[in-house]
């Protein structure tokens, strides 16, 4: 909201406030006390936080002083083993790289110029890519670390890359079977995506990783890490694929009907007039299916991987460290918070920036 | 799909991408059965479901119904399925309430609950809830003991041993008598009832009453009507005692769960045509008296839908108790498993328990749209 042109811009600062904060005497108590809580939150965090940290690696000792705050000795002795888990340590700088990779893969998703299928299959691909043999090393002349020894943050990146890169195109591919015209092809897709809708994702992936081998033979069984990647992938694609359900249903059905007139068959339908208007109404949906997503990898450490929460478990395992379980835990909790909230709020804009370019 | 014409127009093409579907389900399905078959004799597992009536050997941590080591599976199962029903059905009614109230917040026009209600739904949203339940559950374990608990009135204690809360000494079926009793009153008066205060007012007055009256007749003579804890040694007796792993998962999926019903009561809120409630303030009704009779009941159309999906994601988000050791359906499961060998079938019934309380919630949830749904539209 924009001061409108009459006031000045505190003039008008004051009016919002008389409205919203001080209009009646309950409004003046409700919005003097909501600010006197929020400060003395504030202030009791700040304080163990900050006022009474200790911050230094070398001072385990002072951290066991009767008055002092947050042990952030911890975070400086364990935040390679919280970010990178069990790799090699002189190796880190590739871990490092890897973790950027994917980053700057998910920033550079978020300008504009890189939404078209093309450019943002490329993106992905190349990021991905870029991670894997930075992380694997043998391809480009590295030394080999195999993916039992990937862990930490960079373990939970890569699930979340993975899961999303496979599940896109597969949820795509579930929305059309569900949209087909054929009734066996809507009826399989319809199966499948209710199925895995209706069940916890721990149910999917704790399936994947113990019940499928019994299901396949053992020259199909591969790495557990890539079963439970597949499954995670598929809860992904059953719930984008509703997305993509949605985005389809925004468009006229004029549009396919003039298509066809045009004499333009069903792929080409699909590729030149409806596609690139589905992953456009999708797409604020679909950010905020990648966030779920993100925020659901960190179940991976009930059925044993070693991602960034399973490294912080073991950052206050051992005996020194065991009492400052709260400041590891504070630290993971940052770490998520501003990947999800970041792109939460990127979300939002993009929600309401799409709302007006539609009046 | 059973459309005659859809299936008349199909083309010779059609057919075959269709039966191509087929076949590849059925060969992935044949294959999954003889690999099974295979595997199994491999390992010398019998399947079936014979292995429900042997007894388990192990115990955990939390049963609402008498557990022991000798139980059988099909017992234990049951255990972990109520376990599982008890953490949902608590979560989702506080986490509805909390959640509209937090969303009512976020949508007032005073600037004090909105930045409240906004960090609230910041915070809890945007973390993990596996990592908040681990974090709250560390914090809880790391309280002091049963002897420096922490205790409000001296009715409730809450320690590194769990939460205790008083439990009135009545009989159960008389409870429910008495609470059926108040919801009749309420029933009943409801139409003579104006303003919404004084509504409140009634139904809480009438529920004491009922409850007061139902104890006069079936309380235990000479005896207090409340069975209040009490430390009496290291251990606490009387009241009930929720383990510190039941409170850890009901206050982290609380959190989170009204976080996320509480953008789905702004939204609902949201949609109302701005002219309604200024139509309201007009009038001069008074805010509460907008909110009950305008807003809430015209937002609550939009709102049952994803609400409805918000409870079966609390359902489902239970599972995740088994990080902390919560014996739910989950962890029972998985235990089984390891004990038993029978992967197959303990899968099975894992996944048509969550399928049948999912479309319980699903139809409930239905029902309660078509009720709500306008009139004539």
């Amino acid at each position: 909201m924009a001061a409108p042109p009459t006031m000045s811009r505190l003039e008008w600062l004051r009016h919002e406030l008389t409205r919203r904060a001080f209009a009646t005497p309950a409004d003046t108590a409700i919005t003097l006390a909501v600010a006197a809580i929020l400060a003395w939150l504030i202030w009791l965090d700040l304080d163990w936080a900050v006022v009474r940290a200790v911050w230094s690696a070398e001072a385990v000792d002072t951290c066991r002083a009767k008055d002092a705050g947050a042990c952030w000795s911890v975070i400086a002795a364990r935040h390679r083993l919280i970010l990178f888990g069990l790799y090699p340590y002189e190796e880190h700088w590739r871990s490092t790289l890897a973790c950027g990779a994917i980053i700057a893969t998910v920033v550079l998703s978020c300008i504009p110029w890189f939404w078209a299928l093309r450019r943002l299959a490329t993106l992905w691909v190349t990021g991905f890519a870029g991670y894997f043999l930075l992380m694997e090393g043998s391809p480009i002349g590295l030394t080999q670390v195999t993916t039992d020894q990937w862990g930490g943050l960079s373990l939970t990146l890569f699930l979340f890359a993975s899961v999303v890169l496979l599940g896109m195109p597969m949820g795509l591919g579930l929305a059309l079977m569900r949209r087909s015209s054929l009734p066996l092809v809507q009826l399989v897709a319809s199966l499948v995506i209710d199925f895995i809708r209706s069940l916890p994702l721990l149910t999917t992936l704790f399936t994947a990783a113990v019940v499928v081998p019994i299901l396949l033979p053992d020259w199909l069984q591969g790495d557990k890490i890539w079963r439970v990647i597949i499954a995670f992938a598929l809860f992904f694609a059953c719930y984008q694929a509703e997305v993509f359900r949605g985005g389809f249903q925004a468009i006229p059905k004029g549009q396919f009907e003039a298509g066809q007139a045009m004499g333009l068959g069903y792929w080409r339908v699909l590729a030149l007039i409806a596609l690139p208007q589905v992953f456009r109404n999708a797409l604020p949906s679909t950010i905020n299916m990648v966030v779920i997503t993100f925020k659901e990898t960190a179940i991976v450490v009930i059925i044993g991987f070693f991602d960034i929460l399973a490294s912080a478990n073991a950052a206050f395992g051992t005996g020194d460290w065991a009492p400052y379980y709260m400041e590891v835990y504070v630290f993971v909790g940052l770490i998520y918070w501003g990947f999800i909230f970041s792109l939460g709020q990127y979300g939002e804009y993009l929600k309401d920036r799409m709302a007006v370019a539609r009046h | 799909m059973f459309d005659k014409e859809r299936w008349q127009r199909l083309t010779l093409w059609d057919w075959i991408v269709q039966l191509a579907l087929v076949a590849l389900v059925v060969v992935i399905v044949w294959g999954a059965i003889e690999s099974a078959r295979v595997n199994l004799a491999a390992l010398g597992v019998t399947s079936g479901f014979w292995f429900l009536d042997r007894s388990t050997g192990w115990s955990y941590s939390f049963a609402l119904i008498e557990q022991s080591i000798d139980d059988s599976y099909a017992r234990t199962l049951l255990i972990g399925f109520l376990n599982t029903l008890l953490v949902g059905l608590i979560s989702i009614v506080f986490a509805t309430i909390v959640g509209f109230i937090i969303g009512t917040a976020r949508d007032s026009r005073n600037l004090g609950l909105q930045t409240f209600a906004g960090t609230f739904v910041q915070t809890f949203r945007n973390i993990p809830l596996i990592l908040q339940i681990v974090f709250l559950y560390s914090i809880l374990i790391h309280l002091p003991g049963p002897k420096q608990s922490l205790t409000v009135l001296d009715l409730a204690f809450m320690s590194n041993r769990g939460l205790m809360l008083p439990t009135p000494d009545l009989p159960g079926f008389a409870i429910v008598l008495g609470l059926a009793a108040a919801v009749g009153l309420g029933v009943a008066v409801r139409r003579h009832v104006d303003g919404v205060l004084r509504g409140l007012a009634l139904g809480f007055g009438g529920t004491v009453l009922a409850l007061a009256l139902v104890a006069l007749a079936f309380g235990p003579a000479g005896e207090p009507l409340l069975s209040v804890p009490q430390l009496k040694g290291l251990r606490f007796r009387g009241g009930v005692t929720l383990s510190v792993e039941l409170v850890a998962m009901i206050l982290g999926i609380v959190l989170y769960g009204s976080a996320y019903i509480a953008e789905v009561v702004r939204g609902g809120l949201n949609e109302v045509p701005k002219g309604l409630t200024e139509a309201g303030q007009a009038l001069g009704m008074h805010a509460w008296a907008v909110w009950f009779k305008i807003k809430m009941p015209m937002a609550l159309r939009s709102i049952i839908p994803p609400l409805g999906n918000q409870w079966i994601f609390i359902m489902k988000a239970t599972t995740v108790g088994v990080a902390i050791g919560f014996s739910d359906l989950f962890y029972i499961v998985s235990t089984s498993i390891t004990q038993s060998g029978q992967t197959l079938e303990l899968i099975f019934i894992l996944m048509s328990a969550f399928l049948l309380v999912n479309f319980t919630i699903a139809q409930l949830v239905n029902l309660l749209n078509a009720h709500l749904a306008l009139k004539g539209h």
